[in-house]
């Protein structure tokens, strides 16, 4: 491992004085980092010198969350994951379903094992999207990268984006170059990513050098979308108005296998394992790093007594449709999988697809002023 | 954040895009001085709308040592042209000051004296530790609480605050916040917030000690009016009574005859201080030769709010320019000058005379 001097300047200090004061603090981190796991591996660095307090960093700064239960710690490669397990681990399980040590991650990204999903009612889904996260092998995350290796990230991810033709043919914007025209139309597309300034994600180090090296690709009909070099050093994003998850799918998985192969080509294939699946920045992406969901308007469903424990049933979790910091307007939510890790991407979409044309149909009866009992579904 | 990584891209490669950039770090960071340099904060924070930003810290006191290829070349465009060669020196004795007792109350409404102190032996706040910064509030608050006399006060950890405590502070002006400014924020001083953060004063409210905040120490003095004396009386006093304490320890403060007060931001090195005034100059302010005579006074002006903020109804903030390369005295002593001169012309011009005879040739 490589020596790291400042890490072994802070071992001169002792255990108690050195650990974090995580009384006021409610996230997976805070849970899970007693002072026995923390005196074990303070002395520790992955290969490219991240170390357990560059970890816990995010976690220490940002006690909680008004809305979600937040992970407190992230990865700065590949290796923390294996270097600093001892707290990854547990926390992992805790947010991940009780997901052990042992288990194994299955990865399916074949589109045609979907079942239904091209006919979820317009009048009531507004749009479908699929997104995942990608980290290429070689190079360390975004909480640790240096602007060279951010740089080259960009730099073989625009080979990549370029090799694409027909619906995935389109153009790669990086942020520091936008005229002004561009960047109100990548706005009004709701494309657009601006530098974070959610603390959660500053004080991880991700916002380093802005906005060096980070841009937005999009195809020319605006239904895929590529994010490089904001909270990982790809979002993959497939989208469109309507209710045909199963297209929005299908695109997603195509492009993702499209993009791959270049960078395999380059020995900078995706960070996978049979036990975490794609390796990303924050723990909670961990698996096939997929959130799909919907736009939905659920206006009379949201207000039923028995709503959160529906969607707890169904294994899918409700946001504002400004995003995981937002609260929903007008009755109409984002509903997406809650879970990443220990289900395939398959297996993932098929729940909002079958969750979501559920709900539908007890908002359909709710409108009819009848009841639901009955159609209220068992614990997935 | 640490990186040892062994990087195999070459130093173009990792060399910062300054284009958009206009702070003291991207004019004087060039390609070949490049190296692995502590410059987040400038990289992250290519300007600011009313001040030239230094857009570098320090991490320790050797970082002016080791990194001084890039540093003095910013401490010299930041300091009027100060040379590695120059000395600097040291005066904290009040006696030394002349006048200063007088200035006029219906147009100072109240004065102060602020410095910033760092602990040799501990890293700064960009880089230290949880451990580090508890050492330091540890032995701060041993050291405040020794203090007697009209100096005799009370510790308020951040954490522990009470809300009655905090309601208190806060109508005191004397809270600071966890930093939201993003030229903080870049270099990491606000990790760990507010652990080891605090807050001494002293029962009349005169002197007061931030713990852990931008520096170790800042030790400010003030009061309401314009007896800019007594403000510096007190603040040298107990200044020099905290570094006493300090050294009975086994501690003293980051000093050295080139660079003065080793301080986290280059641009306060020296001194450290900024020693200033509120006072009401409605009608100078609007003057066209304001600015011309603040800088030939080696002024500055700041709205009430502090550094980020714009002056409401005619208030300004004027404090001394330099903090490099004049000692403490002759700083205050330009503050207390310069502000006696420009109260005189504020008078002049409610009564409409001229002040063409007043302007003052460059200190």
């Amino acid at each position: 491992m490589t020596k790291n001097c400042h890490n072994d300047y802070k071992m001169k200090f002792s255990l108690e004085e050195e650990y974090p004061d995580l009384s006021q603090h409610n996230n997976h981190m805070a849970k899970a980092l007693t002072k026995e796991i923390y005196e074990k591996l303070r002395s520790k660095s992955t290969p490219s010198g991240f170390t357990l307090d560059d970890i816990i960093q995010t976690g220490v700064d940002n006690p909680g969350h008004p809305f979600i239960m937040t992970v407190g710690c992230v990865a700065g490669d590949e290796e923390s994951y294996e270097v600093f397990k001892d707290l990854l681990d547990p926390v992992i399980s805790d947010r991940h379903g009780g997901y052990k040590p042992t288990d194994k991650h299955n990865t399916d990204l074949n589109w045609e094992n979907l079942k239904g999903g091209d006919d979820l009612d317009p009048n009531y889904v507004q749009s479908s999207r699929v997104r995942t996260g990608r980290s290429l092998k070689g190079y360390t995350l975004p909480p640790h990268n240096s602007r060279g290796e951010r740089r080259a990230v960009e730099k073989l991810s625009i080979e990549a984006m370029t090799s694409l033709d027909g619906e995935f043919k389109g153009k790669y914007y990086p942020l520091k170059d936008m005229t002004e025209k561009e960047q109100d139309q990548l706005i009004a597309d709701h494309f657009l990513f601006d530098k974070p300034v959610s603390p959660l994600l500053l004080a991880s180090g991700m916002a380093r050098d802005w906005p060096d090296a980070r841009g937005i690709y999009h195809n020319d009909n605006k239904t895929f979308l590529v994010w490089v070099n904001e909270e990982d050093h790809l979002r993959v994003i497939s989208m469109q108005k309507g209710g045909n998850m199963k297209e929005v799918f299908k695109r997603f998985c195509v492009g993702l296998q499209k993009i791959e192969d270049v960078f395999k080509k380059h020995n900078h294939g995706f960070m996978w394992n049979e036990h975490l699946g794609f390796i990303l920045t924050c723990p909670s992406n961990l698996g096939t790093g997929l959130r799909g969901g919907v736009h939905v308007k659920l206006p009379k469903l949201s207000t039923h007594p028995k709503f959160e424990e529906i969607l707890t049933r169904l294994r899918l979790q409700k946001r504002g449709t400004g995003g995981v910091d937002t609260a929903s307007v007008g009755g109409v939510f984002d509903i997406s999988n809650a879970d990443r890790l220990g289900s395939s991407e398959v297996q993932q979409v098929q729940l909002v697809v079958d969750g979501v044309k559920l709900m539908i149909e007890m908002e359909k009866k709710l409108e009819k002023g009848e009841s639901i009992d009955d159609m209220i579904p068992a614990q997935k | 954040m640490t990186t040892l990584t062994i990087k195999l891209l070459p130093a173009e490669n990792e060399y910062p895009d300054l284009s958009q950039h206009h702070n003291h770090m991207s004019k004087v960071l060039t390609l070949k001085m490049y190296k692995k340099l502590f410059i987040r904060s400038g990289i992250d924070n290519p300007g600011h709308p009313f001040i030239m930003t230094v857009g570098c810290v320090a991490g320790d006191e050797e970082t002016y040592e080791v990194f001084k290829e890039l540093l003095d070349p910013v401490i010299e465009d930041r300091h009027g042209g100060y040379k590695p060669t120059d000395k600097h020196k040291t005066d904290l004795n009040p006696a030394n000051l002349k006048g200063g007792d007088d200035l006029d109350p219906k147009y100072v409404l109240s004065s102060r004296v602020r410095t910033g102190r760092s602990i040799r032996g501990f890293c700064l706040p960009p880089h230290c530790s949880r451990g580090e910064r508890r050492a330091i509030e540890k032995l701060s608050v041993e050291a405040l609480s020794a203090l007697t006399g009209d100096l005799k006060g009370k510790y308020y950890a951040l954490k522990n605050m009470t809300e009655a405590e905090q309601q208190q502070l806060i109508d005191d002006h004397f809270l600071f916040d966890k930093p939201v400014s993003p030229l903080l924020l870049a270099s990491g001083m606000a990790r760990d917030w507010p652990d080891a953060r605090g807050i001494w004063h002293n029962d009349n409210k005169t002197f007061l000690v931030w713990v852990n905040e931008e520096d170790h120490l800042r030790v400010i003095s003030m009061q309401k009016g314009g007896n800019m004396k007594e403000v510096f009386t007190r603040f040298c006093t107990g200044l020099t009574k905290i570094e006493e304490l300090f050294k009975t320890k086994g501690h003293e403060f980051m000093w050295n005859e080139h660079l003065g007060y080793i301080l986290t931001c280059p641009s306060n090195l020296g001194t450290g201080l900024r020693g200033g005034v509120h006072v009401k100059l409605p009608n100078l302010s609007k003057h066209s030769k304001f600015e011309e005579v603040l800088k030939r006074l080696r002024l500055q002006k700041r709205g009430t709010g502090g550094v980020d903020t714009a002056a409401v109804g005619g208030v300004f903030d004027i404090s001394n320019a330099d903090r490099l390369g004049f000692s403490e005295v002759e700083l205050v002593q330009v503050v207390v000058d310069g502000v006696r001169l420009l109260v005189e012309m504020e008078k002049r011009l409610e009564k409409k005379q001229s002040i063409d005879d007043l302007i003052p040739a460059q200190k």
